[in-house]
C-alpha cells in the first residue's frame, strides 16, 4: 500500500521535471563526435584520398557489408578503384574505423539516412569520400610508411635514413 | 623401420626421428616455434637466430640450461628442451624486435599482408609494441621483370632468397650485396631475373620483399581469395597448384605441396601462365559462324549436324580425361582421333613400350634422389622445368652421402656444402643445343638427334652386351658411352630421362634399351622418366585413338562430314596445307576451346570451354599419375567445361546414355568403366558425395569479406551461391575446414599460420608426406614379368648436307606452351622467333647473333633472327617456335624476306 502511494507520488512529481523528449526533426539532437552514424572516407592533410585499399575494414566488418578493389597509381600509391558500403546491412558497430590503419574510414554523428528503397542505401566511393580529414586532422599514412610515392622518395618518410649505397664499402 | 629417439619437450616425453634437427621435430609435433631462415627444402644455416629453445643440462632443475638454435641442433636420445622457457621466449621476442627495427610501416600497402610469415612470427613471439625510436635504414628497389615486385625495405636478411635462387635453383644473376645491416638482396643492376624459378621467391621470402606482380594488378588479400586444389596445365609434370579467385576472376596460382611431385616449388610458366584465362584471346560465348548465340541455339544446331552424317572427333592432350572421353563417347571410339602430330604420336607409342615394361617411372621426388642421371635429347629447363630443378638437387646426392660419412646430416646445409665441395653425382646431358642444366652436368654433349640415339644405344650395349651394338661410333662418343654406362652401372638409383623434346623416336628407343639393360643388370633402383609435351599427353596416349592423319584424310576424302575438335589447334599438329584442305572439305567444323586459335578462326561453331580453374577433371602426368583438378569459380557468360558441352550435345542429339552424366563423377566412372587402363582414376580424389562432419569443404576462408556488398550495386538481395554437383567442395565460406584428404585442400591455413607455411600443419612431418597420403593415383606401374626385348632400330650417324640444314625444334619455357604464352606477363618473356645455328655455320653465312635470317622449309619461307653460341653441331639448326613437321631439312640464308 505504501509502495503504491510512493509510486504515484513519484510519477506525479515528474510533471514538474524538465522534458527529455526531443522534438525531432524540428529540434536536432546534440550528438558527440564519437557517435557511430553514417560512414565517410576522409582525405589526408595533403588533400589526397586516405584509403589505401588495405581491405582491413572489409575483413573486420561483421556483416561483410564493405567491398572494395585495390588499384595502384603509376607512382605506386594504393587506392580503392571502387569502395562500396551496403548500409542496408551495416550495423554501425564501428569495427571498420577501429581496423583502419590510415584513419580513412570514420563514423560520423549523422544518422539521417533513411530511404524507401534498399538499393539507395548502397553507397559508392563518390557518396562516401569527403573533402577533409574528418575527426583526425593530422595523420598522413604515406608520410610514415616506407612505400615511395610521388613527392616522397625512399628515405623521405618519417624517421628514415637516406637510401643505402649498396656499393659503398664503409663499415 | 625408421630409427627414433626419445626426447622431452617442455616436460612432455616425445618420440622423434633420429638424425633430425630439433626445429623440424618440434614443428612436426605441432609445436609453434618461430623460424625464418630454415626451410624444409633448403635445410638449416642458423642465420636468423629466431628458432631459439633452451636445452636443459643433465637432469637438474628446469632453469639451468643454454639457449640453442633448434634448426642447428640434432636431436639426441634423452635430450631435454624447453620451448616455453621464459629465457628462450625473451630471446625470441628480442630477435623479432631487432629484425623489426628497420621495418617500414608498410603492412596496409604490402601485398604480403595477411599471409606474411613475418607478421605471423611477430604475433607468435608476442612483440606488439615498437620501442625503437631511432631512424630506419632504407633501400632503393629494383625492376626485376614482369613476374616479381621488389620492396627491399621489408627485408629481414634471412638469406632464404639467395639460398634458393643461387644454391638451389642455380641462378647466377641474383645475389646479396653490401655489408652489415645494409645487406641488399637483388641483382647487380635493374633487369629481368633470368631464372625460370624466380617466381618461387614470392613464397620463399618470409616477408613482402618479393611479391607476385601480376596479382598486384588485380589484387585481393588471402582471406578474400576463394581457393581450389588445381593442377598446372602448362607441361606434362602435373605440378599441384592452388588457384585463387575472387569476384569471378582468377587472381593467382600458388604452389600446392605434393611430396612426390612438385614439393614446394613451381616454375614461372606454371605460376604466371594463368593469365591466358583473362587474355584478349579468350572465347566467352558460343559462336555460330562468328555470331554470338545462346547455348541452346548452338546445341540445337549441333544436334542437327550430328543427325546428318558421320562426325569425327579430335581429342586433345591439354583437355581432361573426362572431356576427351566425352568426345570419344559422342563420336564413337572408331571415329576418335588423337590431336597429336603424327611424329609425336609415334614417340608417345615408343614411350608406352617402355612404360609397359619392367622399369618404374620416377616421380620427381625420386628423380631428386637419383645418384646418376642420363638425359637423352631433352632440354629439361625448357620442356619440364620442375624436373630440371629436381635434377639440380640430384647432382648433390653424392655430396650428401659423402657428408654422412663425416657425420654431417643432410639438413646441415652449409656444412654439407663446405665439406663436400667438389663431390657431385654424375649428370650426363646429350641434347642438340646447350641447356641451362649443363653447368652442373658432368658431361654435356651436343649432338644431332640420330647421334643422341646412337649414343644411347651404345650405352645400352656397354651395360649389357645383349643389347644391339652401334657400328661405326666415333671414338669420342664411344668413350662417352663407356663413361655414362659406368656411371649408371655404379649407381644405386640411376635415372634415365628422355622424351618427345628432340622429336625422335629413335632417342626414346635408345632410352628404352638403357632402362632394360639396367634392369637386366639387376638394378631394382633404376628409374625412367618420360617427358611429354602437354598436361594430359599421357592420359590421351592411354586412352588411345586413331592418328590425326587419318582424321585429316577422312575429312579430305569426304568420308566424314563433320569435325569436332576438342581444345586442339590443328595448325600446331599438322602442316598448314593439309589442315586447310581438310577443313575446307569438312561440311561442318565444330571447335571447343578456351582461346582463339587459327583453328577456331576456321570453325562454323565455336563453344567456349572452361579453363583449368573454371573446371573439374582428371589429368595424367608424365609419371602416369592421375590427378584431379577442382574448379575455383563459375565463369561468367556461357563458358562451360568441355565435357558438359559434349554431354549437352549428346543429350540434344537424343542420346540417352548422356542423360545420366549429371556430374563429373558419372563421367569419370564411365571413362574408368570403358577403358580398363583407367579403372583407377575414380580414386584420384574423393567423390562429390564425400562429406566431413556432414558438410562440404568450404572453398572460401571463414574471414572472406564483402559478401553483402560485392554485388550490391546490381542487387541488394544476395544471390544464391552456385551449387557444385561435381566436387565435395562448397563455393562459399559455409562448410568444413580442417584436416581433410589433401586432394581437396582448397588453401592452407592454420590458427597463427596465415602464410604459405601453414602447409606444415597438413604434413605428417614437415617437408614429408601429407596427412591423408599423396593425392592422385599412379596408372602406370612396372610389370616385372613383362617380356621386354631390346629394340634394334639403331639409326645411321647424322651426316651434314651441303647447303642444307637439319631443322630441329627448340623449346622455350616461356613461349613453347600454347596457353601460357598468352598470359601478358609471360608474353613479355617470350623470345622473338629465332633460328639457332652452329657457330661455324653462322660464321660461314656471315651471320651474327640477332641478325635477320631466312629459313626455307617445306615450301614456306620464314623470317627469323639468328642465335649463335648454343653449341649446336654443324649442319643442324634449331627453330623456335617449333613446327609440327620437324625435324626436316631446310635452307638457311642471310637477310630478311621480301616484304
Ligand atoms: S581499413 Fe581504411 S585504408 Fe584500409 S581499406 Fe578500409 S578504409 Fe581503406
Ligand atoms: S613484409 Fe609482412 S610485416 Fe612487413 S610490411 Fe609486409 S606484411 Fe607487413
Ligand atoms: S629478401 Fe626475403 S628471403 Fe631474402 S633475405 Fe630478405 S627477407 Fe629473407
Ligand atoms: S609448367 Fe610444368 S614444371 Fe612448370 S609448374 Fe607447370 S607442371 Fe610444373
Ligand atoms: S630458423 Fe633457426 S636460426 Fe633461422
Amino acid at each position: 500500500m505504501f509502495s503504491q502511494l510512493r509510486t504515484l507520488w513519484t510519477v506525479f512529481l515528474h510533471l514538474f521535471h524538465r522534458r527529455v523528449t526531443v522534438q525531432y526533426p524540428e529540434q536536432k539532437p546534440d550528438l558527440p563526435p564519437r557517435y557511430r552514424g553514417r560512414i565517410i572516407l576522409s582525405r589526408d592533410p595533403d588533400g589526397e584520398e586516405r584509403c589505401v585499399a588495405c581491405y582491413l575494414c572489409a575483413v573486420a566488418c561483421p556483416v561483410d557489408c564493405i567491398a572494395l578493389q585495390k588499384a595502384e597509381r603509376p607512382d605506386g600509391r594504393w587506392y580503392p578503384a571502387f569502395f562500396r558500403i551496403n548500409f542496408s546491412r551495416c550495423i554501425f558497430c564501428g569495427y571498420c574505423e577501429e581496423a583502419c590503419p590510415t584513419d580513412a574510414i570514420q563514423l560520423t554523428p549523422d544518422f539521417e539516412m533513411s530511404e524507401y528503397l534498399r538499393p539507395n542505401l548502397v553507397y559508392e566511393k563518390r557518396d562516401l569520400l569527403i573533402s577533409g580529414p574528418g575527426k583526425y586532422p593530422g595523420y598522413n599514412f604515406y608520410r610514415i610508411a616506407g612505400l615511395a610515392i610521388a613527392g616522397k622518395d625512399k628515405g623521405e618518410a618519417a624517421a628514415e635514413e637516406p637510401p643505402v649505397d649498396v656499393r659503398g664499402l664503409l663499415p | 623401420m625408421e630409427m627414433t629417439v626419445q626426447i622431452s619437450i617442455d616436460g612432455r616425453a616425445v618420440t622423434v626421428a633420429a638424425g633430425d634437427n630439433l626445429l623440424r621435430a618440434c614443428l612436426s609435433l605441432g609445436y609453434d616455434l618461430p623460424y625464418f631462415c630454415w626451410h624444409p627444402a633448403l635445410g638449416s644455416v642458423g642465420a636468423c637466430r629466431q628458432c631459439a629453445v633452451k636445452q636443459i643440462h643433465g637432469d637438474g632443475d628446469r632453469r639451468s640450461g643454454r639457449i640453442v638454435m633448434a634448426c642447428m641442433t640434432p636431436v639426441a636420445e634423452g635430450m631435454r628442451i624447453a620451448i616455453a622457457d621464459p629465457e628462450a621466449r625473451a630471446f625470441r621476442a628480442g630477435v623479432i624486435e631487432w629484425l623489426m627495427t628497420n621495418h617500414p610501416h608498410d603492412c596496409p600497402v604490402c601485398p604480403e599482408g595477411g599471409e606474411c610469415h613475418l607478421q605471423d612470427m611477430t604475433v607468435m613471439t608476442g612483440h606488439v609494441r615498437r620501442r625503437y625510436r631511432f631512424t630506419k635504414r632504407t633501400f632503393r628497389n629494383q625492376y626485376l621483370g614482369p613476374f616479381l615486385q621488389h620492396e627491399m625495405n621489408r627485408c629481414i636478411a634471412c638469406y632464404r632468397c639467395v639460398r634458393f635462387y643461387r644454391d638451389y635453383a642455380g641462378g647466377r644473376d641474383f645475389d646479396v650485396f653490401a655489408t652489415h645491416r645494409d645487406v641488399y638482396f637483388g641483382r647487380h643492376a635493374d633487369g629481368v631475373l633470368d631464372s625460370e624459378f624466380a617466381g618461387n621467391l614470392a613464397e620463399i621470402c618470409p616477408t613482402g620483399v618479393f611479391t607476385d606482380k601480376p596479382l598486384e594488378t588485380d589484387y585481393a588479400r588471402k582471406w578474400d581469395l576463394r581457393g581450389a586444389p588445381s593442377l598446372c596445365v602448362h607441361c606434362g609434370l602435373g605440378c599441384n597448384t592452388t588457384v585463387n579467385a575472387r569476384a569471378g576472376r582468377l587472381r593467382r596460382v600458388l604452389n600446392r605441396y605434393h611430396p612426390a611431385v612438385n614439393g614446394y616449388f613451381l616454375c614461372d610458366r606454371g605460376r604466371f601462365g594463368h593469365g591466358f584465362t583473362t587474355s584478349g584471346q579468350r572465347l566467352r560465348a558460343p559462336l555460330l559462324r562468328g555470331r554470338p548465340v545462346p547455348p541452346d541455339q548452338a546445341l540445337a544446331r549441333i544436334s542437327d549436324i550430328l543427325a546428318q552424317g558421320t562426325a569425327i572427333g579430335i581429342g586433345s592432350p591439354r583437355a581432361s580425361l573426362e572431356a576427351n572421353f566425352a568426345l570419344r563417347h559422342l563420336v564413337g571410339p572408331a571415329n576418335f582421333h588423337l590431336g597429336l602430330p603424327a611424329a609425336e604420336a609415334r614417340q608417345m607409342a615408343a614411350i608406352r613400350r617402355i612404360t609397359a615394361g619392367p622399369v618404374t617411372i620416377a616421380p620427381i621426388s625420386e628423380a631428386e634422389r637419383a645418384d646418376a642421371v642420363l638425359v637423352l635429347g631433352e632440354d629439361l629447363p625448357n620442356t619440364a622445368p620442375r624436373l630440371a630443378l629436381a635434377l639440380r638437387q640430384a647432382v648433390r646426392e653424392g655430396s650428401f652421402v659423402f657428408a654422412e660419412t663425416l657425420g654431417i646430416p643432410r639438413w646441415h646445409e652449409a656444412a654439407v656444402r663446405t665439406a663436400a665441395q667438389p663431390v657431385r653425382s654424375p649428370l650426363i646431358v646429350a641434347t642438340p643445343a646447350a641447356t641451362r642444366l649443363d653447368d652442373v652436368a658432368a658431361r654435356a654433349a651436343r649432338l644431332a638427334p640420330d647421334d643422341i640415339a646412337r649414343l644411347g644405344f651404345a650405352i645400352a650395349h656397354a651395360l649389357d652386351g645383349g643389347a644391339p651394338a652401334v657400328p661405326g661410333l666415333p671414338a669420342d662418343l664411344a668413350a662417352l658411352a663407356e663413361d655414362a654406362a659406368r656411371a649408371l652401372a655404379e649407381a644405386h638409383r640411376p635415372l634415365v630421362v628422355t622424351g618427345t623434346g628432340c622429336a625422335s623416336s629413335a632417342v626414346i628407343e635408345a632410352a628404352a634399351n638403357i632402362t632394360l639393360a639396367l634392369h637386366r643388370r639387376g638394378r631394382p633402383g633404376a628409374r625412367f622418366h618420360p617427358v611429354v609435351p602437354a598436361c594430359n599427353s599421357q592420359g590421351l596416349a592411354l586412352m588411345g585413338g586413331r592418328s590425326l592423319d587419318d582424321a585429316l584424310a577422312a575429312l579430305a576424302a569426304g568420308t566424314a562430314e563433320t569435325l569436332i575438335a576438342l581444345e586442339t589447334d590443328l595448325y600446331r599438329c599438322a602442316a598448314a596445307a593439309d589442315v586447310d584442305t581438310a577443313l575446307a572439305a569438312a561440311r561442318h567444323v565444330i571447335v571447343l576451346d578456351q582461346v582463339r586459335t587459327p583453328t577456331t578462326d576456321r570453325a562454323d561453331i565455336i563453344l567456349p570451354a572452361a579453363a583449368f580453374a573454371e573446371a573439374d577433371g582428371t589429368l595424367v602426368s608424365n609419371e602416369g599419375r592421375a590427378q584431379r583438378f577442382v574448379q575455383a569459380f563459375v565463369p561468367a557468360g556461357a563458358i562451360r567445361e568441355s565435357w558438359r558441352w559434349l554431354r549437352d550435345a549428346g543429350i540434344a542429339a537424343g542420346r540417352p546414355d548422356f542423360a545420366g552424366w549429371t556430374g563429373l563423377d558419372e563421367v569419370t566412372a564411365a571413362c574408368a568403366h570403358h577403358l580398363p587402363d583407367m579403372a583407377a582414376i575414380v580414386g584420384a580424389a574423393p567423390p562429390a558425395s564425400f562429406r566431413i562432419a556432414g558438410a562440404r569443404i568450404a572453398r572460401e576462408p571463414s574471414r572472406t569479406s564483402g559478401r553483402t556488398a560485392l554485388a550490391a550495386e546490381i542487387s541488394v538481395h544476395e544471390a544464391k551461391p552456385p551449387d557444385d554437383p561435381d566436387t565435395p567442395l562448397a563455393f562459399t565460406m559455409e562448410g568444413y575446414y580442417g584436416p581433410m584428404p589433401p586432394a581437396l585442400l582448397p588453401y592452407a591455413w592454420a590458427p597463427g599460420w596465415n602464410s604459405v607455411q601453414a602447409i606444415n600443419k597438413f604434413q605428417q612431418e614437415v617437408g614429408g608426406d601429407l596427412l591423408g597420403g599423396p593425392p592422385g593415383c599412379r596408372l602406370i606401374e612396372p610389370r616385372p614379368d613383362a617380356t621386354a626385348s631390346y629394340g634394334g632400330g639403331v639409326p645411321a650417324a647424322f651426316a651434314a648436307r651441303a647447303g642444307q640444314w637439319l631443322i630441329v625444334p627448340m623449346h622455350e619455357v616461356f613461349g613453347s606452351d600454347e596457353l601460357s604464352r598468352l598470359a601478358p606477363a609471360v608474353a613479355e618473356r617470350v623470345p622473338a622467333p629465332y633460328l639457332a645455328l652452329a657457330d661455324g655455320d653462322a660464321a660461314r653465312l656471315g651471320l651474327g647473333e640477332g641478325d635477320a635470317v631466312i629459313l626455307e622449309l617445306a615450301g614456306a619461307s620464314l623470317s627469323l633472327t639468328a642465335r649463335i653460341g648454343l653449341g649446336l653441331p654443324g649442319g643442324l639448326a634449331g627453330l623456335f617456335p617449333a613446327l609440327p613437321a620437324l625435324p626436316a631439312w631446310g635452307i638457311v640464308a642471310k637477310g630478311s624476306a621480301l616484304a
